[in-house]
């Protein structure tokens, strides 16, 4: 546990000071929700989305960035690179188990997601008023699922490759999947309709956080979707990861 | 009772035999070296005996303990440097040191062993801006700053510069002072003649010499070969007579014996007798290279 403590404290100073990452995941989406929410068309209610505003009903996606950038593109990469450079090798022969490391990535990742949620939502609330989620135990639940979804299939893509550069070349077209179903690229209004209903399946979710946030409780086929994605995808990871 | 031992060490990589069978025991306070080849099994053997493979078959016992099932109490006993290792890009060497030194439930001071190691004026600096050889005494720092009773070092002093070498078996030898005993991976027979107590040849998976550095050479190349130029000119079966003599060649004005034992006493007596002066007398006596040649076939790599 002491040895756990100490992974963790300097994994999240090495995630700190790499700041790529905490501006792709943290401050890129905040940006973009202060960008939008700056311009006052973003902020009127429109018929297209429901009587939502533009920044309302983009917050989910915003929030995607997120979870795609921290599960699916950081995790898998940072494991597969201390894989091939021996650095869970090195730890192995050590007290601390290279568990523990593994152990820090994913706290790193969750607190990354957590405080970008926090982030946008209060941001979102005090400054642009997007009302808090309406549904907080489905957001919540919505979050969390999304969440496993996603770290999960990180975690398979790391246990699947077998370098950082083939961890790479799978993160990528799944991270941009993630990204472009979760409406990142193209807001959803946007997309033909069937790409929108596939975008409802696709983790992390956006619909059931788009729902639960603004007041539909999440659809449970699109909640028990992430919930067997999680556990498929983790399921195969923990069987095929290697620490070597 | 030996600190280590090995017996019948065997494992394969799916159908390559990496170890084919193996055995040897290091007591307690010694430095015992393994040599061999490149692919020889050196790395998988310490491996197995560091509890990082598991063997196809044999034993392995390091303090009295089993490398898989007490993994936990031999981690905080047993120091590790493996031969290719790195570390995050980002990561300090002060912070690697602390990192490591807190698995540990009596480390060594990180700060006196950065010293130590002459990366005092590097302790702030990211892994990746370190030299080659920077981040080898880093290895060899993580490697001891558990306060080991065994360390595994495998390939101790391949990167450093010939001062930071000569620095590095100083620290090597205070280690083995204060008890802790220490396998030693190496291609260097300077390096072997140098710390080891015992060395283990290995060659394609198996232990084909095993004895002190100078026991291997004596046994395996005793030949020494004595130059010289005569101040007048000799026949040479005033050599070739002597029982220590194997083998007498002239080169130009120059005479070159072979011989065993105490050849260059009997070969300076006859030439005294004989009121010959030897010019540029030269004795070459063999190296533990020539034994490492004569018993693989192949020179050390470098
Ligand atoms: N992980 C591995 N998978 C498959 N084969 C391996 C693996 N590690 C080593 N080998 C093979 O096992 C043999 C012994 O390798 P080993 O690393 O033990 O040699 P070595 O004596 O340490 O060599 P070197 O002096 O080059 O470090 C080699 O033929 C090598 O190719
Ligand atoms: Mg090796």
């Amino acid at each position: 546990m002491h040895a756990f403590g100490q992974i963790l404290k300097i994994e999240t100073r090495l995630f700190l000071r790499d700041f790529g990452s905490p501006l792709t995941t943290v401050v890129l989406p905040l940006a973009l929700l202060v960008v939008f929410g700056l311009i006052p068309a973003g902020r009127q209610p429109e018929e297209q989305f429901g009587d939502l505003s533009f920044i309302q009903y983009f917050a989910p996606s915003l929030l995607v960035i997120t979870l795609a950038m921290s599960a699916v593109n950081i995790l898998p990469t940072v494991l597969a690179t201390y894989r091939e450079r021996g650095v869970l090798r090195r730890l192995a022969t050590t007290p601390a188990s290279p568990a523990a490391l593994l152990a820090a990535q994913l706290v790193i990742s969750l607190a990354t997601i957590l405080v970008s949620a926090v982030l946008l939502i209060v941001v979102g609330r005090l400054a642009f008023d997007v009302p808090l989620p309406r549904r907080p135990l489905g957001f919540t639940l919505a979050l969390v699922l999304g969440t496993a979804a996603l770290l999960a299939l990180g975690l398979l893509v790391a246990a699947v490759a077998r370098t950082a550069k083939s961890a790479q070349g799978l993160a990528v077209p799944l991270f941009m999947a993630v990204m472009f179903f979760g409406g990142v690229y193209v807001p959803r209004f946007l997309l033909p309709d069937f790409l929108v209903r596939i975008g409802d399946y696709t983790p992390p979710g956006v619909q059931a956080l788009l729902d639960a946030w603004t007041g539909t409780s999440p659809h449970p086929l699109h909640l028990g979707i992430m919930a067997v994605v999680a556990l498929a995808a983790g399921a195969t990871a923990s069987k095929l990861f290697r620490w070597e | 009772m030996p600190v280590i031992e090995v017996t019948s060490l065997h494992k394969r990589y799916g159908d390559l035999v990496a170890v084919d069978d193996v055995s040897f025991t290091v007591a307690e306070g010694e430095i015992f070296g393994v040599l061999g080849p490149n692919g020889a099994g050196k790395t998988t053997t310490v491996e197995c005996v560091a509890g990082l493979r598991v063997p196809d078959g044999g034993g392995v016992s390091v303090l009295g303990l089993d490398p898989r099932r007490d993994a936990a109490q031999l981690r905080q006993r047993v120091g590790v440097q493996l031969q290719e290792s790195q570390l995050p890009d980002q990561l300090r060497v002060a912070e690697a040191l602390d990192l490591y030194a807190s698995f540990y439930r009596d480390p060594a001071d990180p700060a006196h062993l950065i010293d130590t190691l002459g990366l005092g004026d590097k302790r702030n600096t990211a892994y990746k801006k370190l030299s080659g050889g920077q981040k080898q005494r880093l290895s060899i720092a993580l490697a001891l700053v558990g306060n080991p009773r065994v360390a595994i070092l495998d390939e101790l002093t391949t990167g450093l510069d010939p001062q930071s070498r000569r620095d590095t078996w100083t620290l090597i030898e205070q280690v083995r002072d204060s008890g802790v005993t220490i396998v030693l991976v190496t291609h260097f027979m300077e390096e072997a003649e140098r710390l080891c107590d015992r060395v283990a040849v290995i060659d394609r998976g198996r232990v084909v010499a095993l004895d002190s550095p100078a026991g291997l050479v004596s046994t395996v190349a005793p030949e020494q070969r004595i130059r010289f130029r005569p101040s007048a000119s000799m026949d040479d079966r005033l050599l070739t007579d002597l029982p220590e003599v194997t083998a007498v060649q002239r080169t130009g004005s120059q005479v070159v014996v072979t011989g065993t034992g105490d050849v260059l006493h009997a070969v300076t007596s006859v030439l005294a007798r004989n009121q010959i002066v030897a010019a540029d007398l030269r004795l070459e006596q063999s190296t533990l290279d020539d034994a490492f040649v004569e018993l693989t076939g192949r020179r050390p790599a470098e």
